[in-house]
């Protein structure tokens, strides 16, 4: 297998699209349109069955929210509190501020222990912090193992979705994909076939690897417990095969207690992939030692990367008790069409819109765009398993990306049209004689643009409106006209 | 249920290119014979402005808002998303603004402001209003009526005794229109992208009139029909309610 970049996202250095711009490209594709449709309605539905037979599902929310909640307000304490747990348990803990800390940390153990390849199963937290790419440089190639996530690893594409990276392609394109790169002869489009294709090429990589790199879903305070859930069972083998495990967690995935999974376990595979229980559970409690079986050395990488300050916004700071489970993708009507592409970013839909702004701080045109990929329709905090108010969050985000510009933007930000009619329209709701008068001035304004008892185009921002609906023009008398007419 | 005195919050946005809904709203209430006011200082509650990451600009307005209808033991508007707005945003604003005093009236106040349908059905306790309407009618549930406020059945509970009404259900009634404000200029394709959808939908029906209770969404999918020319009207559940066999 060549090696090939992914194209830069939010979280690579330098400026990525905004939404508009990516969502335009997206929205074209007829295949892309298609698969993601299916897709997502089919996991919705199943979803709504998994979550509609459980009587308490309100109630275990509601504790996965205050859980979660409880231990951010506590992080520091559980933090510690786990590093002493895994140390006594014989690993390792690493502290790292961000993401290079996080890579070089990664990377430095990697090369202390000759490895020229590593496998790993599926962690956002590594394609945040380029964590792939960031080894590539120093001639380690690292294996993703997911089948998904070697789907679009052999395509050199981003993740478009958080459970699902290769939810865009479609069983003919992994086919073709597949027959181009994993050196294989014949191969049919059956699911069977392309799985067992996948697992061939990847046992090889499973036994000879000497570091196996993880990502986390929980880590249990009191014991040192770390966990990985998914569904194929590579993830199994990639902490237990090699003879030393790496694991990069997010700080925000902690809890405190074993018994803490009690909910956990019960809204995570409903939520994720409408099911009862998913396959594979590992826990791993440190290294393996007289037993033999997995890890002879275990490295926890704990991650801040911005986490902190998420932390320090009192309407933001609920975003990470976030779960990862992606039932907020699968609702959105914004991703339904778009895809996860079209953000720019490895966390898409809902989740992403509000995570990646925070995390990689306001001031960036491509991230700043995303609070306004949402028609705040509600769907995502509908379903979240850790009632996440997204909807308040997008708001919240919004009013910090337009105090940004205008507090700190450039000359240019500061003179935008969109400000200055917001300032405009704001002074002339504050006063009903300006209000009114607006209105009257509206209603001759609109003259030349009115046709037939419709407005078909309009000029500049308004364009977009037009591109697609008419206008139905301003009628001649409007409510409070009729009321002092009437009733006055 | 005694018969109450309603101030209308009639919104902007019907206000200037709706005004049949507020007279329909008016008609409704006053023929359950409740008396209605309409305070004229009233201009926008400031949910564009706030929606829009234009924050510190609502706050004057919501500041005028809580003046002008705190008084009011009622205060019922024929749009759910600015209903949402006061109750479920207006908290934010206070935050922003720093104002416990505001915050507090806010609280007050936020119980009293009621969606028509909710105010009809959850309030008032009537669910037939004496309604004429003899068209096929297909109702899409606004987001903001359904997820911010929760109205639920109660639009259509309405809906199922208005006389001479064909009600057909809409498929994936509750999937977004794609309006949402600035969003559908700002990601005018996005939008674009579900109203196809939406429209889609509602031609599935077969209905004549595609009905909901925020004219800000009707507008949007009215823009959408009539584009295409598709001969399918949009109508404001105020005016259906409104709608007798005298006229
Ligand atoms: S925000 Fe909620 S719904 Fe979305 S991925 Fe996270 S836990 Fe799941």
């Amino acid at each position: 297998m060549t090696p090939k970049t992914k194209p830069p996202d939010a979280f690579s250095p330098g400026q990525t699209p905004t939404f508009e711009v990516s969502a335009r490209e997206s929205l074209r594709d007829a295949q892309l349109r298609r698969n993601l449709g299916k897709a997502t309605q089919t996991i919705r539905r199943k979803r709504t069955v998994a979550v509609e037979e459980m009587p308490d599902w309100e109630e275990l929310r509601e504790a996965g929210r205050a859980l979660k909640e409880r231990t951010l307000r506590h992080l520091d304490k559980y933090l510690l509190q786990l590093e002493e747990s895994v140390t006594r348990a014989g690993g390792v803990v690493h502290w790292a501020r961000d993401a290079d800390e996080a890579n070089r940390i990664i990377a430095g153990i990697a090369r202390e222990k000759g490895a020229e390849e590593v496998v790993k199963v599926k962690s956002i937290a590594t394609d945040e912090t380029k964590l792939n790419e960031h080894l590539e440089a120093q001639g380690i190639h690292a294996f993703e193992t997911d089948l998904a996530e070697l789907i679009i690893q052999l395509a050199g594409e981003n993740s478009s979705h958080i459970l699902v990276p290769a939810i865009h392609k479609n069983r003919a394109e992994i086919r073709e994909l597949f027959l181009r790169e994993l050196d294989v002869e014949e191969l049919s489009d059956e699911p069977k076939d392309l799985t067992n294709a996948a697992r061939l090429y990847l046992r090889k990589k499973f036994l000879g690897a000497k570091v196996g790199i993880s990502g986390a879903n929980f880590a249990v305070a009191e014991t040192g417990t770390v966990s990985v859930v998914e569904s194929e069972g590579n993830g199994r083998m990639c902490t237990t095969l090699p003879p030393v495990l790496v694991t990069l967690m997010g700080i925000e995935k902690i809890i405190p207690a074993w018994r803490d999974f009690e909910i956990f376990m019960q809204l995570l595979p409903r939520s994720s992939t409408a099911e009862r229980m998913n396959p594979y559970t590992s826990f791993w409690t440190g290294v393996s030692g007289e037993a033999g079986d997995g890890p002879q050395e275990f490295h926890l990488v704990l991650l801040d990367n911005g986490r902190t300050d998420v932390l320090a916004d009192e309407i933001g700071r609920q975003t990470l008790n976030c779960i990862r489970c992606s039932a907020c993708l699968n609702v959105c009507p914004v991703y339904e069409r778009t895809g996860g592409h079209a953000y720019n970013s490895v966390y898409p839909g809902p989740i992403g819109a509000i995570l990646t702004p925070q995390l990689v701080g306001i001031g960036k045109p491509g991230s700043d765009s995303l609070p306004y990929a949402s028609s705040l329709c509600g769907a995502c905090y509908q379903v979240c398993p850790v009632k996440i108010n997204i909807p308040e969050v997008l708001v919240h985000l919004r009013g910090k990306v337009v105090r940004h510009k205008q507090d700190k933007g450039t000359l240019r930000q500061k003179l935008d049209p969109e400000n200055a009619a917001m300032q405009a329209m704001a002074r002339t709701f504050s006063d009903p004689k300006l209000y009114e008068r607006a209105q009257r001035l509206a209603r001759v304004g609109q003259l030349p643009f009115a046709r037939g008892g419709r407005i078909t185009s309009l000029p500049g921002r308004l364009a977009g409106w037009t591109a697609v609906r008419d206008l139905k023009p301003i009628p001649e008398q409007s409510f409070r006209e009729w009321w002092k007419e009437e009733r006055g | 249920m005694a018969n109450m005195r309603v101030a209308l919050f009639i919104t902007c946005f019907n206000d200037t290119l709706f005004p049949e809904t507020g007279r329909a709203t008016v008609g409704v209430l006053e023929r359950l014979g409740h008396e209605v006011v309409f305070p004229e200082a009233q201009t926008c509650c400031g949910q564009m402005h706030f929606n829009t990451g234009y924050q510190r600009e609502a706050i004057p307005l919501v500041r005028r808002f809580v003046e002008i209808f705190e008084p009011y033991d009622a205060v019922v508007a024929p749009s759910g998303s600015c209903v949402g707005m006061v109750r479920d945003l207006y908290p934010m604003a206070a935050d922003l603004a720093e104002d416990d005093d505001l915050a507090r009236r806010i609280e007050d106040l936020a119980p009293k402001v009621f969606e028509l349908s909710e105010f009809l059905v959850k309030r008032l306790g009537v669910t037939d209003v004496g309604a004429y309407y003899p068209h096929r009618v297909t109702y899409h549930p606004t987001c903001h009526s359904l997820r911010m406020l929760k109205v639920g059945e109660a639009p259509l509970e309405l809906l199922r005794n208005v006389r001479g009404m064909d009600l057909v259900e809409l498929g994936e009634a509750e999937q977004c229109c794609g309006f949402g404000g600035t969003f559908a200029v700002k990601n005018a394709e996005t939008s674009a992208a579900m109203l196809g959808d939406k429209i889609r939908r509602v031609l599935d029906t077969e209905a004549e009139v595609c009905a909901a209770g925020d004219n800000s969404c009707l507008m949007h999918i009215g823009g959408g029909l009539r584009r295409l020319q598709a001969g399918v009207d949009t109508v404001h559940l105020a005016e259906i309610l409104h709608s007798t066999e005298e006229r």
